[in-house]
């Protein structure tokens, strides 16, 4: 196919998903076939952005794009990809589908607004990650946003309705005041430099410091949105507060989208400017250390992992404020990895919480006995994490490291080497907490047994509780019961039965499976994203596609 | 020069509502904000030096600029949506709305200087509050 096909059926990423949510609203309560629907269209995008990839890997780079309505260019709102993007599509289309398999096993998508809500979500995502013009960039922030908050109150913890009412407050004020200063800063582009289109506007905040400024103001606001210190605060105040398999497809989705924004932005407009990258260096690495700090103070394990990721999210922006090839190709390769291992533990973590009823650090223990696949899955995407051989995050680390010396910043090498060691420390807290055994016949065991033989029944009347209501209302039952002296008979006192099934299991192993395959095929990743780099690097095939009719 | 005053007013009295505790003014404070944003826009198509949108002599160079004015149209229609979300928000969390609970953890002049806050019942343990 030419690059002119190519381009002309981007479009469909954001219109195909776009128009199967309107057609299943009409649907009604088919809740079945939401899910058949929803997955065919997700593994179908997910096979066109490998395509995508593929092609760019043919071709060692390059860029296509379309202008939309074919306008003219530069009057035109154009769709445009090159290999980054590309890599984007697909590990945001990999996490999706795992994220909705996720939902419908953990019961956080029996509503008929689940599908039609994660279909217009990845409406958002993708066009955001297409579009070529910033002010059409503020609009696909707020399509992928605005089923965010539907779907973040949907399937929220019913059980807790106080963090609930405050988690999601936070999300949409902290969202919308982003929105409203990224608006702004594109309104001081547009006066500024007379357009918003980012190949028009390709070099000139290097020449022009008016327009330095107003695309600072655009950055700063996605740098609120991707959580870097010192605006990081709303990340694990909001996350944690509705169900886990929400917070998985969020972890994925909407920081990275940030995230490659300011890639691109800082690429583009920028041309990778050298005169500011020591204000990235050192905030990035201040998001390593406070975030890493952050969570050591947390209880649970989602607030924990929600701290991690502003950790995580420093070292990916590190990626770009080194901007040099190999700091480039080794922050696109940590982001795609981070992605992944973070929806992981997010989901193996969630499978634990969904079937146990809490995600408290210590009031659970012998996870690992009961649940051997979960506590595995866990166990590597956590090494994948802090950097251990031969997972993704060792390659993604070294990588890092290499870059971050070739470039000189030394104070930077040794905070990510601390940062790494304290994730490793974090991760244990989280392991022992949860997953060891605490000692036969503890507290912590026969809660969780109790809780077992409890749960039952309202599962079975409610087909329309979700599982963590039904876990959470026993839970709150159980603990009277136990502090009481009652014990309640259990045809598994002795053996726990296991409680998370396959279909629960499969998501966080799938992705941790993943995160193996991208640490032993590492080469083959690098190569990708060096070819991504080069097209940030040498930013003239992407400008020319975009401004070609 | 009126736009960028009506703008700093604007984002004055924004600032303002949001260090309130009270959900409702904060959206306001949202409403305000978003005018100020409209505003910038607005501003950047050049006000001081076109004219007004259908002028008689219909020279492009000095008629308005429309594509600030549909980016304005599209923020309006965006801002519009989110504060009836967050309006829905403010009344679903009357009564567990927990900014509003945690009144022990708040200092006795942050306190004062919120209204949003006298609406509190005031459980305390014994502690008579100013």
């Amino acid at each position: 196919m030419t690059s002119e096909m190519i381009g002309a059926l981007l479009p469909l990423l954001v219109g195909l998903p776009l128009l199967v949510a309107g057609l299943l609203v009409m649907t009604g309560p088919r809740l079945r076939l939401h899910a058949v629907v929803n997955f065919a269209t997700m593994l179908t995008m997910l096979g066109a952005a490998c395509g995508l990839v593929y092609y760019f890997w043919a071709h060692d780079g390059g860029a296509v794009a379309h202008q939309v309505g074919h306008w003219p260019a530069g009057i035109a709102i154009p769709f445009a990809a090159d290999m980054f993007t590309a890599l984007m599509l697909s590990v945001t289309m990999i996490l999706t589908v795992v994220s909705i398999w996720f939902a419908q096993a953990s019961r956080a998508a029996n509503s008929r607004y689940f599908a039609p809500l994660v279909l217009i979500l990845t409406t958002g995502v993708n066009g955001a990650l297409l579009t070529a013009d910033l002010f059409n960039l503020f609009v696909f922030l707020e399509v992928m946003l605005l089923p965010s908050y539907g779907l973040y109150v949907l399937s929220a913890n019913r059980n807790l309705p106080l963090r609930r009412v405050h988690g999601a407050r936070l999300y949409v004020t902290m969202n919308l005041f982003t929105s409203t200063l990224y608006m702004i800063g594109v309104g001081f582009l547009y006066g500024t430099a007379g357009s918003v289109n980012i190949a028009v506007l390709a070099n000139q905040a290097q020449t022009d410091p008016t327009v330095a400024f107003a695309g600072a103001v655009s950055i700063f606001a996605l740098a609120i949105k991707a959580s870097v210190v010192p605006v990081h605060g709303w990340l694990a105040r909001a996350y944690p507060g509705t169900s886990p398999a929400i917070t998985a497809l969020f972890s994925g989705l909407h920081t990275k989208v940030a995230i490659y924004a300011i890639y691109r932005i800082y690429a583009v407009v920028y041309n990778g400017d050298t005169r500011f990258l020591w204000i990235g260096v050192v905030l990035f690495s201040l998001t390593m250390l406070i975030g890493v700090f952050g969570a050591v103070g947390e209880k649970t394990t989602r607030t924990i992992l929600a701290f991690h990721m502003v950790s995580q999210i420093g070292y990916i922006l590190l990626g770009v404020a080194l901007f040099t090839e190999l700091g480039l190709t080794a922050g696109i390769f940590y982001l795609l990895h981070h992605m992944i291992v973070k929806a992981s533990l997010f989901m193996s973590t969630g499978a634990v919480e969904v079937r146990y009823g809490t995600g408290v650090i210590g009031a659970l223990g012998g996870i690992s006995r009961t649940e051997p696949v979960i506590a595995v899955a866990f166990m590597i995407a956590a090494l994948s994490l802090a950097g251990i051989p031969p997972f993704s995050g060792f390659a993604a680390k070294f990588m890092l490291i290499v870059g971050a010396v070739e470039a000189g910043e030394i104070a930077a090498v040794v905070v990510m080497l601390f940062v790494s060691l304290i994730t490793l420390l974090s991760m244990l807290k989280i392991w022992t907490g949860m997953f060891w055994e605490k000692g036969s016949g503890g507290p912590a065991t026969k809660t969780g047994t109790i809780i077992t033989s409890a749960t039952r029944d309202p599962y079975a009347h409610e087909a329309s509780y979700t599982p963590e209501l039904a876990t959470e209302a026993t839970h709150s039952q159980v603990t009277t019961l136990t502090g009481a002296q009652t014990i309640l008979e259990s045809d598994e006192s002795t053996v726990p039965r296991r409680r998370i099934n396959f279909a629960l299991a499969a998501p966080s192993v799938i992705l941790a499976a993943i995160t193996v395959a991208f640490g032993l095929g590492a080469q083959f990743l690098l190569a990708l994203s060096g070819i991504a780099a080069d097209g940030l690097l040498d930013t003239t095939q992407y400008v020319q596609a975009v401004l070609t009719p | 020069m009126t736009l960028a005053l009506t703008v700093a007013i604007l984002t004055a009295g924004a600032v303002y509502l949001f260090t309130k505790r009270e959900m409702l003014r904060i959206i306001l404070g949202f409403v305000l904000i978003g005018h100020a944003g409209n505003l910038i826009l607005f501003a950047a198509g050049g006000t001081d030096r076109r004219t007004e949108a259908f002028h008689p002599s219909a020279d492009p160079s000095v008629m308005a600029d429309p594509l600030p004015q549909a980016f304005v149209l599209t923020a309006i229609v965006i801002a519009f949506s989110i504060t009836v979300f967050m309006l829905v928000l403010a009344v679903t969390g009357d009564k567990t709305d927990d900014t509003a609970q945690k009144v022990e953890e708040l200092d006795v002049a942050a306190e004062s200087a919120s209204d949003g806050v006298r609406r509190i019942p005031r459980k305390t343990n014994g502690q008579e509050r100013p």
